[in-house]
């Protein structure tokens, strides 16, 4: 499955880019792709699937894009 | 009016866009980069941010404003991109009828807009930088 991915803030300085598409194993959940693309994860990093905010075991489609949202910094 | 600006912020427009014959009181929060950050000088801030997200995130927080204080208008602002210190990086404007309820939703604007819209904040400093995170007020 291929899945487009956006970054933001620190996640996307490590990531070295703003997004990606990246290909993943069918079962894949937004949760697991986040611990694959980032070995030391953040706490408090929110997931975005297909434009809705998702919990980590929200499972992934061929096509989907997926924002990982820092703890906002915003004010 | 709900708007990110990569330059700067227009405090009148968007105290002009809260202002009207029935609001008889109106606030104007902004909140102005500082240059200092635990002793250490900062020399420049710069914002990013999810646009679509930020703005349905700002117009979700202006709605529930309109409905926890009825006849409010609110209109909000916040810059995006490098801002030296000194500069709006966020202006929230509030009009209601009479000044009590205009402060509550000043201040619940302003607490919201942190602790929920999506964008960041780095703070460069003379010897290095950091991604700074709101902590729940």
């Amino acid at each position: 499955m291929r899945i487009s991915v956006r970054y933001f803030a620190m996640l996307r300085e490590r990531r070295g880019a703003p997004s990606e598409v990246v290909v993943v194993a069918p079962g894949a959940t937004v949760g697991s792709l986040y611990a694959d693309l980032f070995p030391e994860p953040r706490p408090r990093v929110g997931f975005v699937v297909r434009g809705e905010v998702a919990p980590a075991d929200a499972p992934l489609a061929d096509g989907d894009e997926v924002l990982f949202l820092p703890p906002v910094g915003g004010g | 009016m709900y708007q990110l600006v990569d330059g700067a912020l227009d405090r009148g427009a968007i105290e002009a866009a809260v202002t009207t014959p029935e609001h008889g009181a109106v606030l104007v929060f902004v909140g102005v980069t500082r240059d200092h950050f635990e002793g250490r000088r900062v020399v420049r801030l710069s914002y990013e941010a999810w646009d679509e997200g930020a703005i349905t995130e700002m117009r979700r927080i202006g709605s529930e404003i309109e409905q926890r204080w009825p006849g409010a208008r609110v209109a909000m602002a916040h810059r995006i991109g490098d801002v030296p210190p000194g500069e709006a990086s966020v202006v929230i404007a509030v009009g209601t009828a009479h000044r009590a309820a205009c402060y509550e939703a000043s201040r619940y604007g302003i607490e919201q807009l942190k602790a929920r819209v999506p964008i960041w904040k780095k703070e460069l400093y003379e010897d290095g930088a950091s991604w700074k995170e709101n902590l729940p007020s």
